[in-house]
């Protein structure tokens, strides 16, 4: 089995990593970074934390020097998604692309490049620590399914579970993949742009009934939008919400990272995405646009002003 | 009735432009929070630079019981530090018009509750940069309106006075008889304005009025400011300027008369200093007026509970103790 990873940062690196402990696979790498491509190149990828993995992965920032694959993992930002399928296009000419990225939108951005795609919905997480090294720092199943308008066949989405299971990164192949993928959006959509927002963490945001009752609206609205996509959300967001606050009551969210390093963030394909779809099936969505409008304009504030002092 | 004896009670900002204006028409004396502030005034005196050039001379004091007798005081506090100062005026000042400059709504209540003074209603426009407690540059000459309190007989013939004596002293002043329908137009121009740029960090910059795209700024502005002429119409106010245009002019003015130059609103300065914000009194006390008068506004909801989460955010907390 050849496999190209699209974007090899922290959660392409997982992939890339637990999938090249198989001896049957032979795993690629597509990364614009190329310190990083370099040093897996020399050293292997090496994954610490809740793994410890040292693989062989050819990693090329130029998608002209890998062969043809029959998977492709896209783990890019969402805001790179286009860019890095129009790069590696050539690569999956005759192959099944899958999406682990965040947001909802992406799956249709591939399919405008390959002729199969997969939707997935990862959660294990971590961080890019040094050039080829990846820290893992939660775990988690993976759900993947097709893509309803240009479908993967599904013996290939089973032989990509099964690959992934038995290299270490628990996935399983479902008929409908849209609820697992739609349960998480929710919940990023309601959590992460408020962390942002405040400088709150999780637990705070969720203490407050202030913010835990805005939460609960835009949770409302994303849950209006699935159920007139007619999809079967595949658990309460609300209720995931309450039990992260107590699991991860410290934990500040990937937004709010962004918005303290005055990074980009995901927020178009996170909220955005709901709006999209909301306007597509004539559902208002107005609390998730007014923090698309507010977050984006925080992005634009930091074009002009240096960022603060590291906290 | 000439007015000949002001007091300004509060030397922020504003009552540094107003007492550094006025100063050259008429007797001023200054209460200051600090005593530090008030001797640095004695000695040096005021100074008042960008718009207009002036050196005031002034008399200054952080005790009220050491102020001469006035004719009308300025209270130009925070709308935070209202409650505060009203009651340190509690039984003096009597014969004194007191007038309200604070944004939001209710400053002329809370000041009520602690003397029997006439009350004249304010807003003001105009806009300055504190550079230190002697100087204070004039940027915006924008106007303050002023109207009598409906609920103290206050003669509209002493309001006008006070308007023309501002006027004289080279400020932007106007007399109106009613001033709700001016106070509510600020009150929903600085709810929508404030609170956008207090989470966003962005100055009052064009984007405030671009709505072309999904996603555009404008679009939360126009929302917000639509909720809040809906709740004026239905508490039976008509307003005296269009929020929305006022927020237009503004991005306008700002854009034309120097490109780099955007005003901060007082909220993102209290954002940016981790200080508590004016919150409650401009957004919330509009939330608070659309629950009264039965108008749902979900955007301004959501923005008050946003800037309210961001305020808990400095104070310590078990999740910072931690980091």
């Amino acid at each position: 089995m050849r496999v190209c990873i699209v974007g090899c940062g922290a959660v392409g690196g997982l992939f890339a990593a637990h999938l090249a402990t198989l001896e049957e696979a032979e795993v690629w790498a597509y990364d614009v970074g190329a310190e990083h491509v370099a040093a897996i190149n020399r050293d292997g990828l090496r994954v610490t934390g809740r793994a410890e993995i040292l693989a062989p992965v050819n990693a090329r920032t130029d998608a002209g020097q890998i062969p043809p694959c029959e998977f492709g993992i896209v783990a890019t930002k969402a805001m790179f998604t286009a860019e890095a399928i129009a790069a590696t296009a050539g690569i999956f000419a005759d192959g099944a692309v899958c999406s682990v990225q965040n947001g909802v939108g992406n799956e249709e951005l591939i399919a405008e490049f390959v002729p199969r795609v997969i939707r997935g919905t990862t959660f294990p997480a971590g961080r890019v620590v040094a050039p080829g090294v990846v820290q893992m720092d939660t775990g988690g199943d993976t759900w993947i399914g097709p893509f309803e308008e240009r479908p993967a066949g599904s013996g290939e989405i089973e032989a990509l579970a099964q690959a992934l299971t038995r290299g270490g990164m628990a996935t399983g192949a479902l008929a409908d993949a849209r609820g697992a993928q739609w349960t998480k959006v929710i919940f990023n959509a309601a959590s992460n742009p408020l962390g942002a927002l405040t400088g709150l963490t999780h637990g705070r945001l969720c203490e407050l009934p202030a913010t835990r009752e805005l939460i609960s609206g835009l949770v409302r609205e994303g849950v209006a939008v699935a159920t007139a996509l007619g999809i079967t959300l595949d658990s309460d967001p609300d209720a995931l919400i309450d039990h992260a606050a107590e699991v991860a009551y410290d934990h500040r969210s990937s937004m709010l990272q962004d918005a303290l390093a005055h990074r980009r963030t995901e927020i178009d394909a996170i909220n955005g995405g709901i709006v999209r779809f909301g306007a597509q099936t004539g559902v208002p969505t107005p609390l998730n646009e007014a923090i698309v409008a507010l977050v984006a304009a925080m992005e634009h504030a930091w074009t002009s002003q240096p960022p603060a002092e590291a906290e | 009735m000439a007015i000949s004896r002001v007091c300004v009670i509060g030397a922020g900002t504003i009552g540094s432009l107003l007492a550094g204006h006025l100063a050259s028409v008429c007797e001023v004396s200054v209460l200051t929070r600090r005593s530090e502030h008030a001797a640095l005034l004695r000695e040096r005196g005021l100074r008042v630079s960008g718009k207009h050039e002036l050196a005031a001379e002034v008399f200054a004091t952080d005790d009220p019981a050491e102020l001469a007798p006035f004719d009308v005081g300025i209270i130009a506090c925070k709308a935070l530090d209202l409650e505060l100062t009203a009651s340190r005026l509690a039984g003096r000042a009597r014969g004194a018009t007191m007038m309200t400059v604070q944004n939001g709504l209710g400053a002329e209540a809370v000041l009520a509750r602690h003397g029997a003074w006439p009350i004249i209603s304010a807003v003001t426009f105009m806009s300055g940069i504190r550079h230190s407690d002697v100087h204070v540059e004039y940027e915006l000459d924008t106007a303050t309106w002023m109207g009598p309190w409906a609920q103290t007989a206050t003669p509209y013939a002493l309001v006008q006075e006070l308007a023309e004596l501002m006027l004289s002293a080279g400020l932007e002043a106007e007399a109106m008889e009613d001033l709700l329908p001016a106070q509510w137009s600020k009150l929903i121009f600085n709810s929508a304005i404030n609170t956008v740029a207090a989470l966003t960090e962005l100055p009052h910059v064009g984007s405030f009025a671009q709505e072309r795209e999904f996603g555009d700024l404008g679009r939360l502005v126009h929302g917000l400011i639509d909720e809040g002429v809906a709740v004026a119409a239905a508490a039976g106010v008509t307003l005296h300027d269009d929020p929305w245009e006022m927020n237009v002019l503004a991005v306008a003015r700002g854009e034309t008369a120097h490109s780099d130059y955007a005003h901060r609103p007082s909220m993102l300065e209290d954002v940016l200093a981790r200080r508590a914000t004016e919150i409650e009194f401009i957004t919330g006390a509009l939330v608070r007026e659309a629950a009264r008068v039965g108008v749902a506004v979900p955007l301004s909801t959501a923005m008050y509970r946003l800037v309210r989460a961001r305020e808990t955010s400095w104070e310590p907390s078990r999740a910072q103790a931690v980091v």
